[in-house]
């Protein structure tokens, strides 16, 4: 199993690099979504529950573009015969395949974030980078796992962009609550406050339950 | 096999229904602050439990599905899932009316369980849509599993993110029956085994025309080809 998902997500990581499809679609939305934000509110920065909404609301949209291109390799090239033929357990592809996406996510943020920073956050929302690593990284988890097995889901239907993105917004929503709360006491306008524990517990939680469901259930997604 | 049994069901979910809202109008006391328009409580939360029970339900039939291989249980969960929400619908429109007479708005963000159910509402609307969306009738029933599984286990998880998300300013109405009157109790508890009944009554109907149909239809196609076989067979 371990190294089947090392393989299968070699080979992920390989074709983002050559072909360049997800992350820098991901990224140029994500910053043109910033410069969206910036109009549609009139502001020329944001801070609190402005700013967290304003960040995650763009982090879920970039998602759901980039869940949308996931298994496209698979089913427009037909190579998820030839992963099926393969005498592998089905779990490790989506094993990877989540392990990708989150690696994707991360590195988008690696540069969103700074440039949300730069952009439209207030002057006071600066100081807390730790906590707000903390929040990105169990988001991240959620959104990765969620997202995948959404992916997975709608790949095989003929409405699959319409699929994803109608599936994963309301599946989604719960890690949104929980990042959104969580950031806005990051963002504060008289510097940051600290995080309730609660909505890490939340977002831990999620992460747990639809780790261990995508799971039990992706099996069955490949059964052809 | 479903049609069994459907007339008594049908006579005893009548007279549940009808005795529920005769006590919830004549035996309960009428509440102190909102007055009749409180009695919308023993439509509305019935409704909403029932609806959530359905979903679950569904997603435990699709558990079955994917352990056995049936496809009975899939059209099952699928009866389940889609009365649901029926009922769904009609929550979120009596829990808006509600709203609106005792708040004064139609709609109210800070009220947990009503914002969670519509979040709940909107992920199942996407059940039919990706269900038909797949022509092969095998991975169809397959994946409409996965989905019920999936939707089953999100709706208690995002019960417990939006609850936590709100203020507790107003009281919580599956919470509110620790607190009310015996009378008004037992009206409640009434209402919610005949709705209860009534989702197992229609869910049976359901299931016995879907069966009629689908036998009618394998006979239809066992006389067609019987037809063609004795066409072929005569000597022309």
């Amino acid at each position: 199993m371990r190294s089947t998902v090392d393989a299968l997500l070699r080979k992920e990581l390989r074709l983002e690099l050559r072909n360049r499809e997800a992350i820098p679609a991901m990224l140029l939305f994500s910053v043109t979504t910033f410069v969206v934000f910036h109009f549609g509110l009139q502001r020329d920065s944001v801070d609190g529950a402005l700013a967290a909404g304003v960040l995650w609301v763009t982090m879920l949209f970039a998602a759901m573009l980039g869940a949308n291109r996931l298994f496209v390799a698979e089913t427009e090239g037909g190579a998820l015969d030839g992963l099926l033929l393969a005498p592998i357990d089905r779990t490790a592809i989506y094993v990877a395949k989540a392990l990708a996406f989150g690696g994707f996510l991360v590195a988008v943020q690696l540069v969103a974030v700074p440039a949300f920073y730069l952009l439209l956050l207030g002057p006071g929302g600066g100081d807390a980078v730790l906590g707000l690593i903390a929040v990105l990284a169990l988001a991240d988890i959620g959104i990765a796992v969620a997202a995948t097995l959404v992916a997975g889901l709608a790949t095989q239907t003929r409405s699959r962009e319409l699929l994803v993105s109608l599936l994963g917004l309301p599946l989604l929503l719960p890690v949104i609550i929980g990042a959104a709360r969580a950031t806005a006491p990051l963002f504060a306008a008289g510097g940051a406050e600290s995080i309730p524990a609660k909505w890490l517990l939340v977002l831990g939680l999620y992460d747990l339950v639809f780790g261990l469901l995508a799971f039990a259930v992706f099996d069955f997604l490949l059964e052809d | 096999m479903y049609g069994k049994g459907l007339r008594p069901l049908s006579l005893i979910t009548c007279v549940a229904l009808t005795g529920a809202f005769a006590l919830a109008f004549f035996y309960a006391p009428m509440d102190a602050d909102q007055g009749i328009s409180q009695k919308i409580f023993y439509v509305h939360v019935p409704m909403a439990i029932v609806a959530l029970g359905g979903f679950v339900a569904g997603g435990l039939y699709s558990i079955a599905h994917l352990r056995t291989g049936d496809r009975g249980y899939d059209l099952k969960s699928y009866v389940a899932i889609h009365l649901s929400q029926i009922l769904a619908v009609g929550t979120l429109i009596t829990g808006s009316i509600w709203a609106r007479a005792s708040w004064g708005h139609w709609w109210v963000w800070d009220e947990p369980t009503l914002v969670s159910f519509l979040i709940v509402f909107l992920l199942y609307c996407c059940y039919q849509p990706l269900r038909f969306s797949i022509e092969d009738p095998e991975r169809q029933a397959r994946y409409a599993s996965v989905f019920a599984i999936t939707a089953g286990a999100f709706v208690p998880l995002n019960f417990l993110a939006v609850r936590l998300a709100q203020s507790y300013t107003h009281p919580r109405v599956l919470g509110t029956t620790d607190g009310l009157p015996a009378k008004m109790a037992l009206a409640f508890y009434i209402a919610v085994v005949a709705m209860a009944l009534l989702y197992v009554t229609l869910w049976k109907y359901e299931m016995a025309s879907k069966h009629a149909r689908n036998r009618l239809r394998s006979i239809r196609r066992g006389l067609g080809e019987d037809i063609g076989l004795t066409r072929s067979a005569s000597p022309q």
